[in-house]
């Protein structure tokens, strides 16, 4: 095997077209195509969402949907340090606290949950965007006094440039842990918690640590998107749908790679975004939700196992891919 | 001081007692046999040694250190390793990985990646694996993942192995080869192992001392030779008609 050979060509794809990709679309606000930026943050926030959702629930196949908690608090973070009346701080700053409180809160939840498995868990990452909801409630309501804030509004440059960084961040985080030997060890904990502990993984510690990480970006992508919207409740910001999409993008994308969970992002936000304005908007949600059923049933390694699957058997290998 | 020591141990399952008050020790590059009828408590004495559970009551000793209550990656990492009845490889990942991960994280002292590998490529034509390398583990064969998990567990550099029904499902010949596997193990890297198996074959040959437990109690403790004619074992396990031992 000639390995020099492999790893330049390796180093082409790995480098050399996602920084083409990263400059065609980092030029997107000159074009003046206000729909297009429009349409590329939107395309951005679920990238961001997948692509950390996979980081921890990809791997391991601990399948969470407390997305909107962290997404959530992301966004009341920038509705009390980003108000429209008021002293603001810098939004940069506003996105580290975010992402601080996400890691914490997620680290904390972890400790507690991560020894539930399979639909326990799933349930119960759901049951905390509730409870943060209702608690949030809580204390606008009755300590506060109000109900629903407003947020100052940000330009739609801006908020497109901020979620760009955002995403680069989360893919090349991404990248590097499922290239490190930690990201061998969450795979291995996916495959077989067990087995994983008794070759000496720290199977808690990983799973915590790693949960945590991928929340992070979670909580700075809340911040960006209230000052898009610029009015924030409790309602409108932990909404059941940011739990449940990344995970059926990411399932649609394939998670055996760093592309998969991208694509699959890109795709279901361009459906959703045609199926909401054309003619079937009454019916986006019984279409979307056929295309998962479609998905799971006849792609369960996702669009890019699919391709991966085909380029092989053109070339002539026999073996289905290996994550490893 | 004995490599492996424990005292006492107990561990119930609801009301079902699965280890009762069992003491039992491994010297040093000994090969210890555990045998028993299902459910005597041989895969749950398995499991308190190598840390899946904590006993209720006793303690284990591990080179002098108690290790009673550790986390099981911890335990890996003090030197004691293990395979399982059932294999569990990590079925979508390559061979190399399955290796290379444990020489990664289960071994005392921090290995590079490039050392890793190598122990890992070297454990593996070890255990006769070097052309399947690449395959994902699922895969191998019955006998050849059974293979892997030795060398995923002989990659964590242990002192201690812990062989669960290592030939349970395998051929004639597969047996054999892994009898001098074993063998080999323990004269190359000096590794001391318990072993639990039905083949009494491979039990009666390979081992040094062999323990039996019925119902959760140790109830005999000696040699191949003294184990296949105490009266009590005949009676429990082995049977009146037994002709273990013969080759």
């Amino acid at each position: 095997m000639d390995l020099s050979k492999i790893n330049r060509k390796n180093l082409g794809v790995n480098i050399g077209i996602p920084l083409a990709l990263l400059i065609i679309v980092g030029l997107l606000p000159l074009y003046g195509w206000d729909y297009g930026v429009t349409l590329f943050s939107n395309f951005l926030l679920y990238i961001i969402l997948t692509v950390s959702w996979v980081i921890f629930s990809g791997v391991t196949g601990y399948i969470s949907l407390a997305t909107a908690a962290f997404y959530g608090l992301g966004i009341y973070a920038a509705a009390i340090y980003f108000p429209l009346n008021g002293h603001a701080l810098p939004l940069i700053v506003i996105i580290l606290i975010a992402a601080a409180v996400s890691f914490v809160v997620a680290f904390i939840v972890g400790a507690i949950t991560l020894r539930l498995r399979g639909i326990y868990f799933a349930m119960f990452t759901f049951g905390l965007v509730l409870l943060v909801k209702e608690v949030i409630y809580y204390w606008e309501i009755v300590i506060q006094g109000t109900r629903g804030r407003m947020v100052a509004l940000e330009s739609n440059n801006a908020v497109f440039y901020y979620l760009l960084g955002i995403c680069v961040i989360a893919m090349l985080v991404s990248y590097f842990i499922r290239r490190s030997k930690y990201g061998l060890a969450l795979q291995s904990i996916g495959e077989n918690e067990e087995a994983a502990a008794h070759i000496g993984v720290n199977v808690t510690m990983t799973k915590i640590v790693t949960f945590a990480i991928s929340t992070a970006f979670m909580g700075a992508a809340g911040v960006i998107m209230a000052t898009k919207n610029t009015y924030v409740d409790p309602g409108t910001a932990f909404d059941p749908m940011i739990s449940f999409s990344p995970a059926l993008m990411a399932i649609f994308g394939g998670t055996g790679n760093v592309w998969g969970p991208a694509i699959g992002a890109v795709f279901f936000s361009y459906v959703q975004e045609l199926l909401q304005t054309g003619s079937l908007k009454d019916y986006y949600k019984l279409i979307f939700g056929a295309m998962l059923i479609g998905t799971i049933l006849y792609l369960p390694t996702g669009l890019t196992g699919l391709i991966q699957k085909l380029w092989k058997r053109f070339k002539g290998e026999k073996s289905a891919p290996i994550r490893g | 001081m004995h490599l492996l020591e424990g005292e006492k141990l107990t561990i119930n399952f609801g009301g079902l007692i699965a280890v009762n008050n069992v003491d039992f020790y491994v010297d040093e590059k000994e090969i210890l046999g555990l045998i028993g009828p299902n459910g005597a408590g041989k895969t749950t004495l398995f499991n308190l040694i190598s840390a899946t559970f904590k006993p209720k009551s006793g303690t284990i000793r591990f080179k002098g250190k108690d290790i009673t209550g550790m986390s099981t990656y911890k335990v890996c990492r003090l030197g004691i390793a293990r395979t399982f009845q059932t294999v569990k490889t990590f079925s979508n990942m390559s061979v190399l990985s399955n290796v290379r991960l444990a020489a990664l994280f289960g071994a005392p002292v921090k290995l590079s990646e490039a050392q890793a590998t190598k122990d890992a490529l070297e454990l593996l034509e070890f255990v006769g694996l070097s052309k399947n390398v690449n395959s994902p583990a699922r895969d191998l064969t019955l006998g050849n993942q059974k293979r892997l998990e030795v060398a995923r567990a002989l990659a964590t550099r242990p002192e201690l192995l812990l062989l669960d029904e290592l030939m349970a499902g395998l051929t004639h010949t597969e047996v054999a080869e892994a009898m001098e596997d074993i063998l080999q193990i323990r004269s190359e890297k000096g590794i001391t192992i318990i072993m639990i198996e039905h083949v009494m074959k491979a039990i009666m040959n390979v081992c040094d001392r062999i323990i039996v437990l019925n119902y959760g109690k140790k109830i005999a403790e000696g040699t191949p030779a003294e184990i296949v004619n105490s009266p009590t074992v005949i009676e429990v396990y082995l049977g009146e008609q037994s002709n273990a031992g013969n080759k």
